[in-house]
């Protein structure tokens, strides 16, 4: 009796402790830095906009809209994880598998090498490479409809093949060519100015919506095909729809920040770890996506001294090291 | 019922002559097909020291420490697949997955930026150690905590591990254009060393690995079963895991070391052992480590004959082994664990 009381009760702690970090998160990324804001009347100077207009352009069109983007894509990220991982009922499961990344990733080596270094041309690369290895997978997988397994196989296979070309084509070319892309491969925010994320982010939300609608019967869909079936639920329809949006996530984040990693891996188990049931929440896994990488952000911004590191190496790093800290938590109960 | 299982045991056998043959013959090729073409006689009288100048150089400094590496290493890393394949019960686990190979590239960046290695030969030692330090950690995490090592939190162990590692590496790397550019060599693989040493370092310790699989796969039929029925059966789980984490940290170091990372040959190669024995451990693992050698030196056969500058082996791996898995994955069931 006594432990079902004290349980909710510690859940909501958490609850309070994860929205009071959030708020410090955003604040500091918001407002942290020398020339910025030194004390809590230049902070208020800031919000009621009676700043000069050097610091109130770096704190409202730079570090604001980097600070939406993170939100957004985190949530973004977060979310198509979880649908992949429900799909092919696998923990490893993720957007990876369905070689959009790698295919992305040929794209935009193909566009640097060819075109440039400009960022709507390594925007289409990406898309276009993308959706083509997505396409490939598809089309290789079914058979009678698509099971989880042969859907995870013929991933990997394709990007295994993706893979070694993009490998090749980066021995290929100039060093200076390969290391662009390289850096464009790591995931970054750089640059993202109110006028790109804008557009992008209304599309990502009404995929998020999308998302909240297919989720009952993705639940249903967890349960087994069988199952799912007898119960009403159209299979393959349903599993078409639940990868075109978990696909479409991942493609419009990539496209724009280029492969962010571990966020969409990661951010499921995280989830279930707060949360109570052992199924995966939607809502949850946007939530631990979102703060993951807004905090990863903040760190790559300034963890180190003269240097902004591209975002996607933090985050492999930062939800690394975390899982590893899940991991052994549990171990020790 | 006997005589059904007698066939069964009949037609591996005959199954595993014929493999046996194909290494066989394939090695007898990447002996004689490259940039310059020997004949089987040429060969023949190199190997028994009747011929000297030319032939003999290309064969002994460069072609035979190729072929005995590709034979070795694809010996570890089918070997490998196949058993953690069985201890994680995932059959989408790799030593990429355990965070090896990961564990090899970030001790190989630290070792160019920071230790001044510039060789390929160098990096030999340090992807030896990372490997080894990496697959210890991977266990040490996955296995606290009491009674038993649950399979599934190893490969989450493993994933994380190598995460940091890549993180790291490619942290190190980006901002250092001259190690960028050494690393995007090492992290291709490649069987061409010029030295005998090598494949003969990792030689024993491939052989004794393999042989020591050998020795616990009626144990992992058991485990296969669940933990706890294989207990029932009178197993020790976690004997066999630890013993089998042993020896995957072994071969995958020693392929890691010996061609640099090469993925995706481990991941498929059990599959393709299943689909031809079935699901019975004390088969799948021989074949393994037939197959593998087999698949890894006609790629490298290939790459050396399609473009004048060679293609390396893991590219062409990838090119042969992908459709391959595809064409297997769409006839047949899938082959569960």
């Amino acid at each position: 009796m006594r432990s079902s009381r004290v349980a909710p009760f510690r859940a909501n702690i958490t609850q309070v402790m994860l929205v009071l970090f959030t708020l410090l998160l955003i604040l500091s990324t918001l407002f942290y830095g020398k020339n910025i804001a030194n004390n809590l009347h230049e902070v208020w100077s800031l919000v009621s906009n009676q700043a000069d207009q050097y610091r109130s352009i770096v704190v409202w069109q730079w570090r604001a809209s980097r600070l939406f983007s993170a939100f957004i894509i985190g949530a973004a990220l977060g979310v198509s994880g979880a649908v992949f991982q429900s799909l092919v009922r696998n923990p490893l499961g993720s957007p990876d598998i369905t070689g959009f990344n790698v295919g992305a990733f040929t794209g935009v080596l193909i566009t640097i090498a060819l075109l440039g270094n400009l960022y709507w041309f390594t925007v289409i690369g990406a898309l276009l490479g993308g959706l083509f290895s997505a396409l490939l997978v598809y089309l290789f997988a079914y058979r009678d409809g698509h099971s989880g397994f042969r859907l995870i196989i013929v991933g990997i296979a394709i990007s295994a093949t993706l893979s070694a070309f993009n490998q090749w084509l980066s021995l290929t070319v100039s060093l200076e060519t390969a290391l662009t892309a390289a850096l464009w491969n790591a995931g970054s925010l750089n640059g993202m100015t109110w006028s790109r994320i804008m557009p992008i982010s209304l599309l990502i939300i009404l995929l998020l919506i999308s998302a909240g609608f297919v989720n009952s019967r993705m639940k249903l869909l967890e349960m087994g095909d069988d199952s799912a079936a007898s119960l009403g639920v159209s299979v393959n329809k349903t599993r078409l729809l639940i990868m075109l949006i978990g696909v479409s996530l991942t493609a419009v984040t990539t496209a724009i920040t280029g492969p962010i990693s571990f966020i969409s891996l990661a951010a499921p188990q995280i989830a279930r770890q707060f949360s109570e049931s052992k199924q995966t929440s939607l809502f949850t896994s946007a939530c631990a996506g979102a703060l993951l990488l807004v905090s990863a952000d903040f760190i790559a911004q300034h963890g180190w001294e003269n240097s902004t590191l591209p975002v996607g190496l933090v985050t492999i790093s930062l939800g690394g090291i975390y899982l590893i800290y899940l991991i052994i938590r549990e171990g020790k109960k | 019922m006997n005589n059904n299982i007698a066939e069964i045991t009949h037609y591996r056998y005959r199954w595993l002559l014929c493999c046996l043959a194909l290494l066989f013959t394939i090695m007898v090729a990447s002996l004689c097909i490259g940039a310059k073409s020997l004949s089987i006689e040429t060969l023949y009288n190199v190997l028994l020291g009747n011929e000297q100048g030319l032939p003999q150089t290309i064969i002994l400094e460069g072609r035979l420490p190729r072929t005995l590496n590709g034979l070795f290493v694809g010996m570890a890393l089918g070997t490998s697949g196949a058993l953690i394949q069985a201890i994680t019960r995932n059959p989408l686990a790799d030593p990429g997955i355990l965070g090896i190979n990961l564990g090899a590239s970030f001790a190989v960046a630290i070792a160019i930026v920071f230790l001044g290695a510039t060789q390929f030969n160098d990096f030999f030692a340090y992807a030896a150690v990372g490997s080894l330090l990496t697959g210890l950690l991977v266990y040490f995490i996955g296995s606290m905590g009491p009674g038993k090592v649950d399979p599934l939190k190893l490969t989450l162990a493993g994933v994380a591990i190598g995460a940091v590692f890549a993180g790291l590496s490619s942290a190190l790397t980006l901002f250092n254009p001259m190690a960028f550019d050494q690393v995007r060599f090492w992290s291709v693989g490649s069987l061409d060393i010029r030295t005998l040493s090598v494949p003969l370092f990792i030689a024993p310790v491939v052989v004794f690995s393999c042989l020591l699989a050998m020795t616990i796969t009626p144990s992992l039929n058991a485990f296969s079963l669940g933990e706890s029925l294989a207990t029932t059966l009178g197993s020790k789980p976690i004997h066999i895991q630890l013993i089998a984490l042993i020896i995957i940290t072994l071969l995958c170091g020693a392929a890691t070391a010996a061609a640099g990372p090469i993925g995706f040959v481990s991941l498929m190669m059990p599959h393709i052992a299943r689909w031809m024995v079935g699901p019975d451990q004390r088969w799948t693992i021989p074949f393994s480590f037939i197959l593998t050698p087999c698949l890894l030196l006609t790629s490298d056969i290939i790459g050396r004959v399609l473009v004048a500058g060679e293609l390396r082996v893991s590219i062409v791996t990838a090119f042969i082994g992908a459709p391959i898995l595809i064409y297997l994955v769409r006839r047949k069931e899938a082959s569960s664990l």
